[in-house]
């Protein structure tokens, strides 16, 4: 096949669209003092940063899909009114500024908060400055992903090989368990990673509803943004860090979730 | 060939546009100043600045003020990255002598105003604060600033001199953030300016620090090398150190400058 002939008008706009993006990056890791990257990576305060950025956004993956799936399988399967308003409403954190999300968070949650306000006098919770805070925080913003993802899933999945274990007699939750959720696994693991990276990238929610302390609160984009003010060379290896993971989740995934959808 | 044309218009246009803001303003031979000042201001001088920047506009009807309130490491970080800014006020003289140091100011800074610490409180005062020993109380959520930010050290200052030790539950990025969080009732106290105080009005309590505890900061302002707008730029420095511009700095709990 003869390769058409790109006109100069999309090159150009396209490649400095390319390079908007690149551009920053090479920054990055011109800028970084590859030298000191093992003492900025193993400090107490970064270990610290990641510790608590590894295990609060694996939690908050656990809950979105504890949460997500059944949300997403509601979506796929149920017809009711108001249902593309719900959808709208419970992704609606994807195109929310995260901080807007923070301070929706403190409003609800919160110690004087609808819910919060009755959970601190009742059974004397609270959620911000804790590490359950950074948590709903993440959640809040990430879950969206795992939720359409899943949802895409299970809409061009084959529904005849439900049908077909329900004729031989399986209940319902044998179906979900041992068939729909075998053949909705790359849509789970995709929606999994996506939430889990959105996660471990969140700062704006967290650090407006859960604060930020080291050790408690304060997750990889915390630092890094701290860090930018008295360790800048650091921060920019954290970054680093961060992109890294990134892309590597973004190129894994380009199959299934850019591909297939 | 008409495609190169049209990109090369397009690229011209868009080199003019990105460069006319600077123009009008680099006359010296004007005798009033004129263009936009864009003033870098620690995030205590919110109020205070805004309404100093409205009068001096009110007296300079050419000017165009134009402010950026952040923490003040955050803004010698944007200042040094090269952030289009013609004025920056310090709530510290250490982060003022960073960017001197690095040669981003002209000139010598100068002193415009002071500001004392004082505990910030809900309004009235449930949990029954009346000093900073109470910070440490249990039951007592305490938040302050990080370290990095002028006024998380000047309360780490202040409780060393106290002789208190609490560890806060979040170290927030500015003051504006604790004081906020005191107001939505996520936190109990914080150490704040006293200004930060006054600039609240009714929605948060102060609860003073006796001067033996209290740390002064002190604020120094300057003119950055990279302003495109030197005139302008001394005019509103003038202006901040002229009596009109300390009575209004007065107004919002400033100290004055010496």
């Amino acid at each position: 096949m003869r390769q058409e002939r790109v006109p100069i008008v999309i090159v150009v706009p396209a490649a400095i669209g390319a390079a908007f993006f690149i551009v920053p990056l090479v920054g990055l890791i011109v800028r970084s003092p590859w030298g000191d990257a093992i003492t900025a990576l193993t400090a107490p305060e970064t270990l610290e940063a990641l510790k608590l950025s590894v295990i609060a956004s694996l939690s908050a993956t656990a809950v979105a899909l504890v949460l997500g799936v059944p949300l997403a399988w509601v979506y796929a399967r149920v017809t009711f009114p108001g249902r593309d308003l719900l959808r709208a409403l419970t992704t609606l954190p994807m195109v929310l500024p995260p901080v807007v999300g923070g301070i929706a968070l403190l409003l609800a949650f919160g110690r004087r908060g609808l819910l919060g306000a009755w959970l601190n006098s009742t059974f004397g919770i609270t959620f911000p400055f804790t590490t359950v805070g950074v948590v709903m925080a993440e959640t809040f913003v990430a879950m969206p992903f795992l939720i359409l993802t899943v949802e895409a899933g299970l809409r061009s999945m084959d529904r005849r090989y439900e049908e077909a274990a329900r004729a031989l007699g399986a209940n319902r939750w044998r179906v979900f368990t041992r068939v729909t959720l075998p053949l909705i696994a790359p849509s789970l693991f995709a929606g999994s990673v996506l939430c889990w990276a959105r996660a471990l990238g969140e700062f704006g929610a967290t650090i407006t509803f859960a604060g930020n302390f080291p050790g408690v609160t304060q997750t990889m984009p915390l630092a890094v943004y701290l860090l930018l003010e008295t360790n800048q060379e650091a921060s920019f290896i954290l970054s680093l860090v961060l992109l890294l993971v990134s892309l590597v989740v973004l190129v894994g995934l380009k199959d299934r979730w850019l591909g297939s959808a | 060939m008409r495609d190169r044309f049209a990109l090369l218009v397009a690229a011209v246009l868009l080199a003019a546009c990105g460069s006319s803001g600077g123009n009008a303003s680099t006359s010296p031979s004007a005798a009033s100043p004129s263009g936009t000042v864009s003033v870098f201001a620690a995030a205590s001088l919110t109020d205070a600045f805004n309404a100093v920047g409205t009068s001096f506009e009110g007296a300079n009807p050419g000017v165009t003020m134009k402010f950026n309130f952040a923490g003040t490491p955050t803004l010698v970080t944007q200042i040094e990255q090269g952030a289009p800014a013609d004025v920056f006020a310090s709530a510290d003289t250490t982060n003022m002598d960073k960017l001197k140091g690095d040669g981003f100011t002209t000139g010598t800074w100068q002193v415009f105003a002071r500001n004392k610490l004082e505990i910030v409180v809900a309004p009235g005062n449930p949990k029954g604060i009346t000093g900073l020993a109470d910070l440490a109380k249990s039951g007592v959520i305490y938040i302050t600033e990080a370290p990095t930010v002028p006024a998380g050290k000047y309360a780490l200052q202040a409780l060393k001199m106290a002789g208190v030790t609490v560890t806060p539950k979040s170290l927030e990025t500015d003051v504006k953030s604790v004081v906020s969080k005191i107001e939505l009732g996520e936190a109990d106290a914080g150490i704040v300016y006293s200004t930060d105080i006054t600039a609240a009005g009714s929605k948060v309590a102060g609860v003073p620090i006796p001067d033996g505890d209290n740390v002064v900061a002190t604020y120094p302002i300057a003119a950055l090398k990279a302003t495109t707008n030197a005139a302008a730029a001394n005019a509103f420095i003038a202006y901040v150190l002229s009596a009109a511009g300390q009575a209004k700095l007065q107004s919002f709990g400033f100290l004055s400058a010496s």
